[in-house]
């Protein structure tokens, strides 16, 4: 009885589930909803010239600004900003602005995907060899942890420089590529440590029991290691797709690469004092390229459904 | 003559070395169970019940002693898949079906498609699940879990099977009627079983013959011939060869004649 009676409540449970998953969207729509509303009420409201405590009498930038400034150049209306992304990139006949940034991101994207296979193969390898030797483990994950305090903007010059190098030498090394080891650097991290952790999640009964069936390293690996690391993969997929996006970006700016968006925001933003809408344009193209490559990867997520069962009820 | 002897441990001791200093975990445990038997293991806790299970199984290793599985040391017994093991948690995948988690002991050494099929749909008759070989381990109850994890131990034909507390976890019902179950598959398949449990009638009610064991260190101090017969249904709950047997292990274990308090 109380089986069946488990079974149905499974089945109220599934659809209460389903339920969370429009409510969930509703939630995001009204965050983003409330973020703009916030914005047009502060902009309302706020002075035009922000608040400055401290400041001496006719000496300019003196003084701590503690609420930014709010007229039109400073802070665009919202609808000024989507109006903006329909008028030509830099006047004249040129396309319009959503066209540009939808092509920037594309090339961005590009080399945020390479850089993410990049850092999920390297994060993999040695999530794999942490787990199998310990003393690797305790040899290198500092390093890993290390590895992630040196500022990506001092060591994308680096990246690059060397890959001028190996062009020299004969071996051509596009710039692209250098974009995308930089993007895999912030990318590998989480899926190191996700692997490792997610290799270490059985439980020791199934441990026990695989070493019951005399299973070897590589049976047990492939029937309940990997399976079982699933659910620490997936977020640390999720992560590494965002981290490959921000290492992109930041990477295009720092070796001073045309055709990506980060390019294309700070070329725009040095114009905001005359195009003050303009650098929102590649400012939401980089969100949604974030939003796209997280979700690609939570697609992912929905083909290994039966390896992330158990995770609410244990 | 030690082929006909399931289990066969002489002087077996285990020492864990910790921080605060050596362990002695059990010291010299003599133990013979014969083919087909059913022999449990009781004590209280910290009396060593579950390492020698685990030393039978050759999940942990014995320091001194000789312990032999029908005839060959244990690491050869686990690696011939000489036994099939059950823990007080199922601990089925989560991931795979009730069928395929019976059928993971088979995959894994290579056995036939069809040859796996058959035995899973076997074992799932074996066990009541039949209608359940497709549904998930979070589908179902405790006791239905804890009897695919029977099925799964069952699945290699071992000829002998290890139960650490299997229904330990398990509500008194359920527990009664799986006891009855395990009784019954145990005759059917002819395997010995050693099965540890700290419930007394429990392990009366399924055990040809009842090893005592006590703490600090370690130990076995008596050893209880049930002799209830094949036969094991719930009638044999309410006899009272059964209860002067629960009196016996009782006192076994408390290590004085218990009185009842009909008898003061």
């Amino acid at each position: 009885m109380t089986e069946y009676a488990q079974t149905a409540s499974l089945v109220v449970a599934r659809r209460r589930a389903s339920g969370r998953g429009w409510a969930a969207a509703a939630w995001g729509a009204l965050g983003v909803l409330a973020v703009a509303v916030v914005w047009e009420l502060y902009k309302f409201l706020g002075p035009a010239e922000g608040v400055t405590i401290g400041q001496v009498e006719g000496q300019t930038g003196s003084g701590v600004m503690i609420l930014p400034r709010t007229h039109d150049r400073a802070m665009p209306h919202i609808w000024s900003m989507i109006i903006r992304l329909g008028e030509p990139t830099s006047g004249g006949s040129t396309p319009p602005l959503f066209v540009t940034v939808a092509q920037a991101a594309l090339v961005t994207l590009g080399m945020a995907a390479v850089g993410w296979l990049i850092g999920v193969a390297v994060g993999a390898l040695l999530g794999l060899v942490m787990q199998r030797w310990k003393l690797l483990e305790w040899g290198l994950l500092p390093w890993v942890v290390v590895s992630q305090i040196v500022p990506l903007i001092a060591f994308a010059p680096v990246v690059n420089a060397i890959g001028n190098q190996i062009d020299r030498s004969g071996t051509p090394w596009p710039q692209w590529l250098s974009v995308a080891v930089i993007a895999s650097y912030l990318a590998f991290f989480p899926i190191a440590v996700g692997v490792l952790r997610g290799l270490e999640a059985p439980d020791r009964i199934h441990v026990d029991l695989m070493r019951s069936y005399a299973a070897g390293y590589w049976a047990t690996l492939l029937r309940l290691r990997l399976p079982a690391s699933v659910p620490h993969l997936l977020p640390a997929l999720r992560l590494a797709a965002a981290n490959a996006v921000l290492g992109a970006v930041v990477a295009e700016v720092s070796i001073g690469m045309r055709g990506g968006i980060g390019r294309m925001l700070i070329q725009l933003a040095g114009q905001a004092s005359s195009d003050p809408a303009a650098p929102w344009g590649p400012m939401f193209g980089s969100i949604a390229l974030g939003l796209i490559a997280a979700g690609s990867v939570a697609l992912i997520g929905l083909g290994l459904k039966n390896y992330r069962r158990g995770e609410a009820n244990t | 003559m030690t082929a006909d002897l399931a289990v066969k441990a002489a002087g077996v001791g285990k020492v864990f070395d910790t921080k605060a200093g050596d362990v002695i975990a059990l010291t010299g445990v003599d133990l013979e169970v014969r083919a087909g038997e059913f022999v449990s293991l009781i004590g209280p806790s910290g009396c060593g019940k579950s390492t020698l299970l685990r030393l039978i199984a050759d999940l942990d290793e014995a320091t001194s002693g000789e312990l032999t599985i029908f005839g060959k040391p244990a690491r050869r017994a686990r690696i011939d898949q000489d036994y099939g093991i059950a823990f007080q948690q199922a601990g089925l995948l989560p991931w795979r079906t009730v069928g395929a988690n019976i059928a993971l002991p088979l995959e894994l050494h290579k056995v036939a498609k069809a040859e796996r099929e058959a035995r899973v749909a076997e074992l799932a008759e074996l066990v009541g699940l039949t209608e359940f070989v497709d549904r998930y381990p979070d589908q179902l109850s405790g006791g239905m879990q804890q009897r695919v994890a029977i099925a799964r131990a069952l699945a290699a034909r071992p000829k002998l099977l290890l139960m650490d507390e299997p229904f330990g976890a398990l509500d008194e019902m359920t527990r009664e009627y799986l006891q009855s179950e395990l009784t019954r598959i145990a005759t059917e398949t002819g395997a010995a079983v050693v099965f540890v449990t700290h419930s007394i009638p429990e392990a009366v009610f399924l055990s040809d013959r009842v090893v005592v064991m006590s703490p600090r260190p370690g130990r076995i101090t008596d050893v209880i011939e049930i002799g209830l017969g094949e036969v094991r249904d719930e009638s044999l709950r309410e006899n009272p060869v059964y209860f002067e047997k629960v009196t016996a292990v009782r006192e076994a274990l408390h290590g004085v004649k218990v009185e009842r308090a009909n008898e003061r």
